[in-house]
């Protein structure tokens, strides 16, 4: 563990002798009267240069909805997407930055998420990501760790998700329903103080799902979720879960 | 009540699997039947024009635009953020002590961020081990916890070193949910906490982050919520 830690705590230095190569940027013109450069990619940054219209800017990277470019006096600074949207491009035309919205909400090939729900009674955490297949069928990953009384219990599994989209109705094009189907392992460790009664044990699950998605702005929305597990055991009885969790996600 | 609600479950689940096979395979034999009258369209590859202008009559107007790929241009990204840091943590009923970790942030937006840290701490005897004479095993006194929180950054601005030099900064604040491992016990935790983050340079960052581990503890006999406060320095870079 410490050799690791060492090492992240050295990294940046490391790193620093890396990011000194400069690569072939992109250069874009102007032709907004004049784009805004902020100090830091945000807009409570001051804005303390501006590039006027007719001019071109080199792009050097792009960091959540700001670019930093360095102007042809060799200032550099940080420009809005929505400004940079009106730049072109060297083959005259506009520069392509897309922008999240709602009709991205159903049409998005990556989703990452954070849920906390109750799994048979014991607290549980989830991280999840999902990766769309097509315009209703999305493959998905968790990975939860469950905290209960007597014991502690790590889950991944994989699973189909359907999502069922209706975009001729107007109420529900904020909302996704999905149902849910797929398989994982569970990992069971007793507490310390139970270790005598219960012992470690892996064992295979399936599940069913039924949940929601809520779009709330941008890229982000809220996906709640109930699940019935089946956990394949080797004892003489299945064991059946039920969990509820709910969270937040984003997507790209 | 509950056993319908499953056989609900099942059933669609079922029927989903059995819809989307049909109805994938229909998909694909649709893709290949459309790919023939495709390749036969009435639209001629540039190639093709002067046999079809000798053979027929000339288009009206002829078309000179050149089809262009639109495809997003490559631009660096830098939104994500990896580091160290150490610091000192007050473990609840137990000393303070040195702390250390790791820190994965990824930035969603100018405003908001999440963020994964695991940190850790060796804590020392008790006031209710030596009275009790009870020790921790040496494992039992390792204090390990993570965090999976939600960022948001307040208050951003430039902060001034010197005449010379300004470096930009936020304020930040976050919530998160996680596991504390202490004394053979691995705990739900709350995790809230600010933060504060100084742009050294256009990829290096300094931060300085003080957080509220929170859990249900039982160790010392009692219930109670144990807060345990972490506070650190940390260095990480955007990439």
């Amino acid at each position: 563990m410490r050799p690791i830690l060492l090492l992240l705590l050295i990294a940046p230095i490391l790193y620093a002798g890396t990011v000194q190569g400069a690569e072939h940027r992109l250069e874009v013109q102007v032709v907004d009267p004049f784009i805004e450069l902020h100090t830091g990619p945000g807009r409570g940054y001051p804005v303390t240069q501006v590039v006027e219209r007719g001019a071109s800017v080199e792009i050097i990277r792009r960091r959540t909805e700001w670019f930093e470019v360095k102007a042809e006096s060799g200032v550099k600074g940080w420009v809005h997407r929505s400004e940079m949207a009106r730049t072109l491009e060297g083959s005259g035309e506009l520069l392509p930055v897309p922008d999240p919205s709602l009709t991205d909400f159903t049409n998005h090939d990556w989703e990452f998420g954070l849920e906390v729900g109750d799994f048979g009674g014991a607290n549980a955490i989830s991280a999840m990501g999902g990766y769309s297949l097509n315009e209703n069928l999305a493959a998905e990953i968790h990975l939860s760790h469950i905290l209960g009384d007597q014991t502690n219990q790590y889950i991944a599994d994989i699973g189909l998700v359907h999502n069922i989209i209706m975009p001729d109705v107007r109420i529900m094009r904020r909302f996704t329903p999905f149902l849910g189907i797929g398989t994982g392992v569970l990992r069971l460790e007793p507490k310390a103080r139970f270790a005598q009664q219960l012992e470690s044990r892996t064992d295979q699950l399936a599940y069913v799902s039924a949940g929601l998605k809520f779009y709330l702005t941008r890229q982000f929305f809220m996906r709640a979720e109930y699940r019935w597990h089946v956990i394949f055991t080797n004892r003489d009885d299945n064991q059946e879960v039920e969990e509820w969790k709910a969270g937040f996600a984003f997507f790209f | 009540m509950e056993s319908r609600i499953r056989i609900f479950l099942l059933a669609s689940a079922a029927a989903l699997g059995l819809a989307t096979l049909p109805a994938a395979a229909a998909q694909a034999a649709a893709t290949d039947n459309a790919s023939a009258p495709a390749d036969a369209a009435p639209l001629p590859a540039p190639s093709q024009v002067g046999d079809s202008e000798s053979e027929s009559q000339p288009p009206v107007i002829e078309p000179e635009v050149e089809r262009r790929n639109v495809k997003p241009p490559k631009i660096k990204r830098s939104d994500f953020e990896i580091g160290g840091f150490a610091g000192v943590i007050n473990v609840e009923d137990f000393s303070a002590n040195p702390s250390y970790g790791v820190r994965f942030a990824y930035h969603i937006s100018e405003d908001f961020f999440t963020e994964a840290t695991v940190g850790q701490t060796t804590v020392g005897r008790n006031a209710a081990e030596i009275f009790f004479n009870f020790d921790l095993t040496r494992a039992e006194r390792q204090f390990t916890y993570y965090d999976l929180s939600f960022g948001y950054n307040i208050l951003p601005g430039e902060v001034f070193v010197g005449r010379n030099r300004a470096f930009n900064s936020a304020l930040y604040v976050t919530a998160g949910v996680g596991g504390t491992r202490f004394a053979g016990d691995d705990q739900f935790t709350i995790a809230l906490g600010v933060g504060y983050r100084m742009l050294v340079n256009d990829w290096l960052a300094l931060h300085i982050d003080v957080r509220d581990h929170t859990y249900r503890s039982t160790l010392l006999g009692l219930a109670k919520v144990a807060h345990n406060v972490d506070a650190n320095i940390g260095l990480t870079v955007f990439f």
